[in-house]
């Protein structure tokens, strides 16, 4: 790309400056449109400028309540969203790291059959089992509760055989190494293959956060309470099929501070990734 | 301070694959014992039955007068150097060093004491805080030998430790290893294919062929009087000539006629007539002993020494000649060597006294 002339650089660049409004402008206007008042949304054309209601609209969202959901605040909704999306991550990641180094590193009887069990959940994401998953979660008494809305969605193939796929790349030498030096399973899980395992636990933790945070289907079928509603689910709840009957000013609000903790796991994460895969290397 | 017994010792993977098939070998206190042989014959699986990295299907290891089958490698009181140094990638040199000992419980000062004294020996003391990556080859084999040598175990064991490194690193490791060795007095177990090596680091030789011993020995006492054809052909460089009936080219025996081609009498029972390549002289000899021309097919130069490759009658056979030849390809030699450098084989590749 260097020393290409100044026409094709134009144009590339004409390029990405169109594709990032074409990404960030209806961001931009979500914004704009969260800090102006309901009668101004309502009147169009809404100006291109933010206005003068942000910490209002702000201070309602947040603190006040909201009408359509009986009084919880989005506060409310961003702590449930919270909780769910980090016991969904560090959920699946403890117990897939877990069962992969099982697998990887002991002898047990049936040991393959324990893979390809874990293997075959593959093909059964929540939303093939969901009556059944639904069922269980009534019988014991799960509806309304963190444990209900997190637990059905830890269950994961994928991150198992992530971990699976890396631990076959440690090589064995490092294992006896570790085997001579007096460390046992646990502080070799410990010491040497947590350790290692950083870059692609941090790296698996941004994508399983994101994947929590944006769960639609299962909390909206296992939360009836509106206190323990996931913002996803709140905003949903917000949007009333008549236009005067929605917070459009307070939908907006929602919509910009939903986005606003991937937003953070990525931009923090991201660094310590970069780090990672700087410094590991083997 | 340990003695190492191997009796009958075998090993068969999986029910099917016996890849070391019966040793007997008995190590002397603070002795270096060199195991030798092609890759594949079974040497780094006998290695690890040693350390307690592998179970042992049949026999009994004893190290230090007991018996340590049913004993983990971290209770055989071994440090092992592995061929690709095996060094934890995200500690630094010093906890990497020192990982061994945390994990037995040893107090912080005596830890840090013993780090820094193996550092000092292994000229590693400026390194302690790099992590592995930023280290040469050679000084992260150093690492590795330091994390073997902090714990003061009763026997090292090495596999192939200096396969990975450039020929004229080798040559300096070799050195120090055999220092190291001598130095700290601890029985060792070494590991390698390559004949040089085994030759100047052994106190004990043990040449391994497919599973078996071959020959156990003082590397020089080997050298002078292999117990078979493979140990000639695979102890010295260039090997041992090997010379058989018909050229040698269908194994079959020694015929009168190939005898009378090459003038020398042999023992009965003899198949294969060896001799060094040094051992071979040029001119005219009086003697008993092996008496023929060398047509001289191609001349290799390699400073301080020369190979003669050539033919006597329908026999190949490999000449060194010190310093420069003046011999030229084409070129006929009369050449000898006395009986008493000859070596003799049976049918079996066993070696025949006479
Ligand atoms: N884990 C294993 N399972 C089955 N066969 C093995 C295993 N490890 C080694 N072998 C076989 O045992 C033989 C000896 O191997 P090894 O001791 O590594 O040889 P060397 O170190 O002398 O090159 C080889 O034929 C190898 O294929
Ligand atoms: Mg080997």
């Amino acid at each position: 790309m260097i020393g290409q002339s100044s026409v094709s650089r134009i144009i590339a660049h004409v390029t990405l400056i169109i594709g990032i409004l074409i990404v960030a402008f209806p961001i931009y206007y979500t914004f704009v449109a969260s800090t102006h008042s309901l009668q101004t949304i309502l009147r169009p054309p809404l100006p291109l400028l933010p206005g003068r209601e942000f910490f209002a609209n702000y201070y309602q969202a947040l603190f006040g309540g909201i009408g359509q959901l009986g009084g919880v605040t989005v506060w409310t909704l961003l702590l449930n969203s919270t909780i769910v999306a980090l016991g969904i991550a560090l959920g699946k990641i403890f117990i897939s790291i877990l069962s992969a180094y099982a697998i990887v590193f002991f002898r047990f009887p049936l040991r393959m059959v324990f893979f390809w069990l874990i293997f075959i959940t593959l093909m059964l994401p929540v939303e093939v089992r969901i009556l059944p998953t639904y069922k269980v979660m009534v019988d014991l008494n799960l509806i309304d509760t963190y444990a209900g809305l997190i637990v059905p969605l830890i269950a994961s193939a994928t991150a198992t055989l992530l971990f699976r796929q890396f631990f076959l790349t440690i090589p064995g030498e490092l294992v006896e190494a570790a085997r001579v030096d007096g460390a046992g399973p646990w502080r070799f899980f410990k010491d040497i293959l947590l350790p290692l395992s950083a870059t692609n636990i941090a790296a698996l933790f941004v994508i399983l956060f994101i994947y929590g945070w944006t769960q639609y289907l299962w909390p909206l079928l296992v939360t009836n309470r509106n206190d323990m509603n996931t913002i996803v689910i709140g905003l949903r709840k917000m949007i009333s099929f008549a236009d005067a009957d929605t917070p459009w000013h307070l939908v907006m609000v929602t919509c910009i501070l939903s986005i606003v903790p991937p937003v953070l796991v990525v931009v923090f994460m991201q660094r310590w990734f970069v780090r990672g895969l700087v410094e590991t290397e083997k | 301070m340990a003695t190492v017994e191997l009796k009958g010792v075998r090993k068969v993977y999986g029910g099917s694959v016996e890849a070391v098939k019966g040793v007997d070998i008995s190590i002397a206190d603070k002795a270096m014992c060199v195991l030798v042989g092609p890759s594949g014959c079974g040497k780094s699986t006998l290695l690890r039955m040693i350390a307690g990295l592998e179970s042992i299907t049949h026999g009994t290891i004893d190290i230090d007068g007991r018996v340590v089958n049913e004993v983990g490698p971290a209770e055989r009181d071994i440090a092992m150097v592995f061929q690709n140094y095996a060094l934890y990638p995200h500690m630094k040199v010093y906890d990497n060093m020192a990982y061994g000992l945390r994990n037995r419980g040893m107090k912080k000062d005596e830890i840090d004491a013993r780090v820094k004294r193996a550092a000092e020996t292994l000229e590693l003391s400026a390194l302690l805080d790099r992590r592995p990556r930023e280290l040469s080859g050679g000084q992260r084999q150093r690492v590795a030998m330091g994390r073997a040598i902090v714990r003061n175990p009763k026997v090292f064991l090495f596999d192939e430790p200096l396969s990975n490194l450039d020929a004229k690193l080798r040559g300096q490791m070799r050195v120090e290893i055999k220092n190291l060795q001598r130095s700290l007095e601890v029985t060792s177990v070494y590991v390698t294919h390559d004949q040089l090596e085994a030759m100047t680091l052994a106190d004990q030789l043990v040449v391994m062929n497919g599973g078996l011993v071959e020959q156990v020995g003082k590397p020089l006492d080997i050298y002078e009087k292999p117990a078979s054809t493979f140990v000639a052909s695979f102890i010295g460089a260039p090997p041992m000539n090997l010379l058989g009936g018909n050229g040698g080219k269908t194994g079959a025996p020694l015929t009168v006629a190939d005898l009378s081609d090459l003038g020398v009498s042999v023992p009965p029972g003899t198949t294969t007539l060896g001799i060094r390549p040094e051992d071979i002289e040029q001119g005219d000899y009086a003697g008993e002993g092996l008496k023929t021309q060398l047509t001289v097919e191609a001349v290799e130069p390699v400073g301080a020494e020369s190979f003669l490759h050539g033919k006597a009658g329908t026999h190949r056979l490999v000449v060194r000649v010190p310093g420069r030849s003046i011999a030229e390809p084409g070129a006929v030699l009369p050449i000898f060597a006395p009986r008493a450098k000859l070596h003799f084989f049976d049918a079996n590749g066993k070696r025949v006294e006479g």
